[in-house]
């Protein structure tokens, strides 16, 4: 058994850690979810060739290992770099196109997405269909060669904002099962009869709703196979999971900043490090993020191995979006009074409110991407071989 | 990075697993708690047979040149089996101090007999003070001539009442720090002045106290320098606790499997229960603190075998982590299990006990979480 990276891996993390450095500036502290949607900074990641680093080289990818994607993605969360405008697409929408899509959607989207200059949505869920999600209910029929499409997608992130929308919808309603008669669509968000509508959270990002009104679509723009599509739903997660994988990176910054402001703000003259209640505190939240690293580092090798790591995506997002809850509730303990001040409030606001937003932004992890009660039903009965 | 077992672990690990479900069944274990000896000289000499005794020890002291990972691995499936008996303390607390501070002439002594399983060893460090850093350590050791003579009481002593051989921490000098004036004797455990007493505890696991009322020791039984065993016993307690979290490990994933195995059988409502989510949901979170301590174990094993100067900060974590871990697992084990599980007859007893005693063994959680808090500057 060997933990270390090698030469070359810290290289790459140096490189990384640099690249960020310059181009956000050292001061860069990042920003609340909408904040982190910068086409600008996604084009230049494009640029230097950083997006899709572990795509295939032959589609214009880097084609790096898995511990190299893990590397990068610790080292893009720590620095709070802005992706959001491409994740969605590097790691969902191009690793399956690559898998299944026709030459004709390969040469058209990939290009864009590895070059920063292309946003998509994902739009499943839907108002009935949320951890059931097999069960999503708008429809796509047949109309010469087109298809009409009609139904709503709700909590979709970056709808109003996105060129794409990568979307789920069922194309046969006889199926035998609900699941073999969904199919994946890709949909300029302008096509006439598509409309969105804003939905506020209490994070301060902006969710939307997505209608189809009769809208008429190509039949071009069906992914891979007709009703295939949960299938490549639950199949093409690869690089999903490997990026869960450098999750915790994101959750060290944050724990780190709350460490070095327990070090610096005296209470009752006391520097807040020296209270043996906060220092419980903040040693058990360090114990919980150095197991939760390893978990990632255990999911990017087995990967490496080409093993489908099922279970263990599963346990890896229970585990750090709990621990992340754990962690938004820390840092408030921590800055006592002064952890409601939002930000924006002159001179007294610690880290400019960032900690007050993360403990309303951090039970957002366990409740998206399948919430974590699917996800322990999931490890029971996939990883454990528990009965259904 | 490679965090796959070598084929030569696969294959301990195996033949260890093969062993000890034939040699130590579980009627075997219960019947060893009530024992006064606590083991079985059969299953020790098997073991010895097998060169587990030797297995970390160089070839030219009689042992098989593996490593500590080998170790490691070793202890996993022996936690699984909750193996009664002086392996731990004489191979981790005896050999292994040994190995790392003794003599050319210590070394051929004592580590060729360890491998062959002649010797029981043990380590009297902890006192009635109950702590494990050096300013426990009051027993006195005085220098007449050739000779030291040892004072004092040594309380939590594994296994010392079948043991040969019992190294001894001693306090020879009152220094600045408490770190220096200890030093170690490897004391012949029929010395005169030696009383020892079994105490029973939760594990039922041989452990005593131990009296030492001017008790001589040669001075060519001293571990080390004069005043300079902290040194020797520190390292000795980190592999010791990395070593006592990969049985606690092993106890987790039996746990777990005897867990799983029951939910899966047992019916109720016309279903087995492990079909409930409720009870899925309860397994999946005993399998992530199995999946985590199994991870931390590595790693940390790792930094000790490879000597990183992070090692301290790794065992920390990991003991800190695994404590909390192996309660958790088995406490939830023995309410999947229902009733049936409290029974002394019953085998998730003896690891939700096994746990509470591996817990305090080589510092319990808080001793570890200070640790933390002192490396991140708090």
């Amino acid at each position: 058994m060997d933990f270390k990276f090698t030469a070359q891996q810290e290289a790459f993390r140096q490189e990384v850690r640099e690249f960020l450095r310059k181009e956000l500036g050292p001061d860069w502290k990042g920003g609340k979810t909408q904040e982190m949607f910068s086409p600008e900074f996604s084009r230049k990641l494009g640029k230097k060739g950083w997006i899709g680093i572990g795509w295939p080289k032959e589609y214009g990818g880097g084609g790096r290992p898995h511990m190299d994607q893990l590397i990068f993605g610790e080292e893009m969360l720590y620095g709070r770099a802005p992706a959001a405008a491409h994740i969605l697409a590097q790691n969902m929408v191009g690793p399956t196109l690559i898998n299944v899509g026709s030459e004709e959607h390969k040469k058209k989207f990939l290009p864009m997405i590895l070059s920063g200059e292309v946003v998509f949505c994902l739009a499943y869920t839907e108002p009935q269909a949320g951890s059931d999600l097999a069960s999503l209910q708008t429809n796509a029929v047949a109309d010469g060669d087109y298809f009409r499409l009609n139904g709503q997608k709700t909590f979709i992130s970056f709808a109003g904002e996105a060129h794409y929308g990568w979307i789920g919808v069922r194309t046969d309603p006889n199926a035998p099962k609900k699941h073999r008669g969904i199919s994946i669509f890709i949909i300029d968000m302008k096509t006439p009869g598509v409309t969105t509508r804003e939905l506020h959270t209490m994070f301060d990002h902006t969710l939307y709703e997505v209608f189809f009104d009769d809208a008429k679509v190509h039949k071009s723009c069906v992914v891979g196979q007709l009703n295939q599509g949960w299938y490549y739903i639950t199949q093409a997660l690869d690089h999903e999971r490997v990026f869960m994988a450098a999750t915790i990176a994101g959750y060290q910054r944050i724990f780190d900043e709350i460490v070095e402001y327990a070090k610096v703000t005296k209470r009752n003259g006391i520097p807040l490090s020296k209270d043996p209640v906060i220092q419980q505190k903040l040693t058990e939240m360090a114990i919980e993020l150095h197991v939760g690293r390893l978990l990632g580092y255990r999911l990017a090798w087995l990967l490496e191995k080409g093993i489908v790591p099922f279970s263990e995506a599963s346990i890896s997002k229970v585990f750090t979006s709990e621990l992340e809850k754990r962690l938004g509730n820390l840092g408030m303990q921590v800055l006592g009074l002064y952890g409601q001040l939002q930000q924006g409030t002159p001179r007294y606001a610690p880290y400019d409110g960032y900690l007050e937003w993360e403990y309303r932004f951090s039970p957002m992890q366990a409740v998206g991407g399948g919430a974590n009660e699917i996800q322990r039903i999931i490890i029971a009965i996939a990883g454990l071989g528990l009965p259904r | 990075m490679n965090l796959d077992l070598t084929e030569e672990q696969e294959m301990l690990r195996t033949s260890a697993r093969d062993f000890l479900t034939k040699e130590c069944p579980k009627a075997l274990v219960r019947k060893l708690e009530e024992d006064n000896k606590g083991f079985s000289p059969d299953m020790w000499r098997k073991m010895a047979d097998l060169g587990w005794m030797g297995l970390v020890l160089p070839e030219k002291y009689g042992g098989q040149g593996m490593g500590f990972m080998d170790l490691i691995i070793l202890l996993q499936e022996m936690g699984r089996n909750i193996v009664p008996g002086p392996f731990f303390c004489t191979v981790v607390l005896g050999s292994l101090p040994i190995l790392n501070a003794g003599s050319e002439e210590q070394k051929n002594e004592f580590l060729p007999k360890i491998a062959k399983g002649e010797l029981i060893m043990t380590l009297a460090f902890t006192e009635p003070s109950a702590r494990y850093d050096a300013a426990g350590v009051h027993t006195k050791a005085e220098t007449h001539g050739d000779t030291f003579v040892i004072n004092g009481t040594k309380l939590f002593v594994e296994n010392a009442h079948i043991a040969n051989y019992i190294i001894c921490a001693t306090r020879t000098r009152k220094g600045d720090a408490p770190e220096d004036g200890i030093t170690l004797f490897i004391v012949d455990a029929k010395s005169q002045g030696i009383k020892c007493e079994v105490m029973p505890t939760i594990g039922a696991d041989k452990l005593c106290e131990v009296v030492f009322d001017n008790v001589k020791v040669p001075k060519k039984n001293m571990l080390g320098k004069l005043h300079g065993g902290w040194h020797i016993l520190s390292k000795a307690l980190e592999q010791a606790t990395i070593a006592k979290c990969a049985e606690m490990v092993g106890g987790e994933e039996a746990a777990m499997e005897m867990t799983l195995a029951y939910v899966k059988e047992r019916v109720q409502y016309g279903k087995p229960i492990g079909s409930f989510q409720v009870i899925q949901h309860y397994c999946a979170n005993m399998w992530m603190n199995v999946e985590t301590s199994r991870d931390i174990l590595y790693k940390a094993a790792w930094s000790v075998a490879e000597g990183l100067p992070t090692s301290d900060t790794e065992v920390a974590v990991a003991k800190g982590w695994i404590n909390e871990a192996y309660k958790f697992v088995t406490e939830r084990a023995l309410q999947c299990h229902g009733a049936i599980g409290t029974t002394r007859d019953h085998d998730i007893g003896l690891y939700y006990r096994r746990a509470k005693s591996g817990e305090l063994a080589f510092g319990d959680t808080d001793f570890y979480k200070e640790v933390v808090a002192q490396k991140l500057g708090l």
